[in-house]
């Protein structure tokens, strides 16, 4: 428990850095970005000034410690302010909105090209040098090709040409979003290529990872040993070699979950997919800080959180971790 | 003057039988990198004077519009009559040059920041470490865009400042692991006996035996710039008037040169990022056989019932700093290192 607990306070950190960065980095760039949300939007009421006043420091709204503070308190009770490009909606409820879409795909076609590649993986790790390693050249194309542009051309292949799959949006028009199965077949048909070009854009970096470490794990002698003992080759790889290369693995996993989400964000983008992804993009292009700051601090939480998770899962799979922990 | 440098410039015979035999052990993947990487360079610098046109001209002409590849125009004409080809080559020129840049700023802060922290050690090195490990937790995308959705969009220089200010944590935690390991070998014992100052030591005796971890540190930190910058461009987050390759792919796809039909328009650029990627990728995997030999040739290697053995190696892989470590730390040194992942599986008194 101890060491998850003090993974906690590095998190905790992590995320006071994130926070503080999101309260400087307005207050310290060039230009005025409050002057811009100003002129864009001239009819803003009063409580909404007040909010962007803590959110941003517009105008004379105390001390730096004080505007620190209000800030603080402000996120705290998720009140990142009013969006000012949807006007009267606050930016939690159009977050809130967002939420689920970003969550459900992208953590579902990570999960799935974790897996796929991790397995493929160790079979290439396994048969080095065989068929399914020599494939590995290709398969570093594929992750070299941008992300953006290989989704677009699949669009067009598969969705305007082809027809197969639909080309944008996360449900046919005038669906109404609800529990029923007319909305969510069509959600799920509608998700069926964006998670495709996810899993096969990233499954070759999980891939070539733990075939790397697979190649070191497998000359181990203790591999050997138990092929010469005989074991049956499946038991020889999962239960012998994979198991120990899977460490390196999973926590490779922790750290690449910010790269893993900030792909997702570009398939929103490309896919016109309701979530975080397209609302940073509309944000971005029509200079609504808000809501920016909003969804960099909700992303920075979710990534922790998710390495957090990783922590636990590593700590009950590594034995050297367990008895760590015992011995404590 | 004019003498000395042509002593200098002459070389010697062992150098010339050298140079191949260095160039054919090269795993074959470092080579095929090399030598792809070595056109888009080739391309890059040799770009102004082969550009047959002008990339921001707009044929005035209606007919020039999104013409289909010619003689006149080898890959076509964008939707306002620019040359494809002009526009590409300038965007080979301009986002290579980026990627450098950022490249060797951010590997120079890695360095610093890695040596610094293993050489000094205990309470330095556990708060550098503890830096490095907040920056590679915050997710880089969203960081990136609120960044340069705050700066002003004037050339290329806000995206390498955002890029070189992010991009070094990854690589400072590689050598930073490297450097424990070498530390406490002989031979900077040996330096530190006969006096030498400590600069001198990080310069001439730490730093030369990492070149190769280094060179992969760089060439995986140009490859995140070109897809960092192609990426943000292609939001639309940077000077749109500068030819990159992100910025074409940006004003082919607002364009809809797609949907149009005008490939010529949209698939050059993309083409030229993946394969640029490519390059990296396979050059650093090359670089990666030469220093762990368990991962070179698979023809090298013996086979045990029809499944190849990797040569053993006694070298100790990278990041595996556990022995290098010494095993008692100051009060807040070990404080400080009780909050990072690794310190689960370091512990002195569990056996691996």
């Amino acid at each position: 428990m101890a060491f998850l607990l003090r993974r906690l306070a590095f998190y905790v950190v992590a995320a006071w850095v994130a926070l503080t960065a999101n309260f400087f980095i307005p207050r310290a760039m060039p230009g005025n970005a409050v002057q811009a949300i100003l002129d864009k939007f001239p009819a803003l009421q009063p409580s909404a000034y007040k909010a962007l006043e803590a959110m941003l420091g517009v105008g004379h709204p105390g001390s730096l410690l004080h505007q620190y503070w209000a800030y603080l308190v402000n996120v705290g009770h998720f009140n990142f302010g009013t969006d000012v490009s949807q006007y009267p909606s606050s930016v939690s409820t159009v977050l809130g909105e967002a939420i689920p879409w970003t969550l459900t795909l992208v953590g579902t076609a990570t999960v799935i090209a974790f897996l796929l590649g991790t397995l493929l993986g160790i079979l290439a790790g396994w048969r080095y040098g065989g068929w399914l390693d020599g494939m590995l050249p290709g398969l570093m194309f594929l992750q070299a090709i941008p992300y953006f542009f290989l989704a677009l051309i699949l669009i067009e292949l598969l969705g305007v040409k082809a027809h197969v799959f639909p080309v944008a949006q996360g449900y046919s028009g005038g669906l109404i979003p609800g529990w029923h199965w007319a909305f969510i077949g069509s959600a799920v048909y509608h998700s069926l290529l964006p998670a495709l070009t996810i899993v096969l854009t990233s499954v070759a970096g999980w891939m070539l990872q733990m075939r790397n470490v697979m190649i070191t794990t497998v000359g181990e002698d203790y591999v050997i040993a138990a092929q010469a003992k005989g074991l049956h080759n499946r038991r020889v790889i999962f239960t012998y070699a994979a198991r120990n290369a899977l460490l390196p693995q999973l926590q490779g996993f922790g750290l690449a979950l910010g790269f893993v989400v900030s792909g997702a964000l570009v398939m929103e983008i490309v896919f016109s997919y309701p979530g975080i992804g397209l609302l940073l993009l509309s944000a971005v292009t029509s200079d609504d800080y808000p809501m920016m700051q909003a969804i960099f601090l909700l992303i920075t939480f979710a990534v922790l959180l998710a390495n957090l998770i990783v922590d636990v899962i590593i700590v009950v799979a590594d034995p050297r971790a367990r008895a760590a922990e015992a011995t404590r | 003057m004019s003498s000395t440098l042509t002593i200098a410039a002459q070389p010697t015979p062992a150098a010339i039988e050298k140079l191949p035999g260095r160039w054919r052990r090269l795993p074959v993947r470092a080579k095929a990198g090399a030598i792809l990487l070595g056109v888009f360079v080739l391309a890059a610098i040799i770009g102004p004077v082969v550009e047959p046109y002008d990339p921001s001209y707009q044929n005035p002409s209606q007919a020039l519009s999104m013409n289909p590849p010619s003689a006149a125009h080898l890959l076509g004409t964008t939707q306002s009559g620019q040359d494809v080809l002009s526009q590409l080559l300038t965007g080979i020129r301009l986002t290579l040059e980026l990627a450098v840049i950022v490249g060797v700023v951010a590997t120079a802060l890695a360095v610093i920041v890695g040596v610094t922290a293993a050489f000094l050690g205990g309470v330095w090195d556990e708060l550098l470490s503890l830096v490095s490990n907040v920056f590679l937790v915050i997710p880089a995308l969203p960081l990136l865009v609120i960044l340069l959705g705050y700066l002003p969009r004037n050339g290329q220089t806000p995206v390498i400042i955002v890029l070189s200010v992010l991009g070094w944590p990854w690589g400072a935690r590689v050598i930073r692991a490297q450097t424990l390991a070498i530390r406490n070998r002989d031979f900077i014992a040996a330096a530190r006996e006969t006096g030498e100052h400590t600069w001198r030591i990080l310069a001439f005796e730490i730093v030369p035996n990492e070149v190769s971890l280094i060179a992969a540190s760089f060439v995986n930190t140009v490859l995140y710039a070109i897809g960092a910058s192609v990426l943000l461009s292609f939001i639309g987050l940077t000077d749109l008037n500068s030819w990159s390759l992100g910025t074409m792919l940006y004003w082919a796809q607002s364009q809809q040169a797609l949907q149009l039909g005008a490939w010529w328009w949209f698939v050059p650029p993309g083409l030229a990022v993946a394969l640029m990627g490519t390059a990296l990728v396979l050059l650093n995997t090359g670089i990666d056989e030469l220093g762990n030999p368990r991962l070179r040739d698979a023809t090298r290697t013996s086979r045990v019932a029809g499944r190849r053995i990797p040569p053993t190696d006694p070298t100790p892989v990278i990041g595996d700093h556990s022995q290098a470590r010494e095993p008692r730390r100051a009060y807040v040194a070990a404080f400080l290192h009780s909050f990072s992942r690794s310190s689960l599986l370091d512990r002195g008194d569990v056996q691996r």
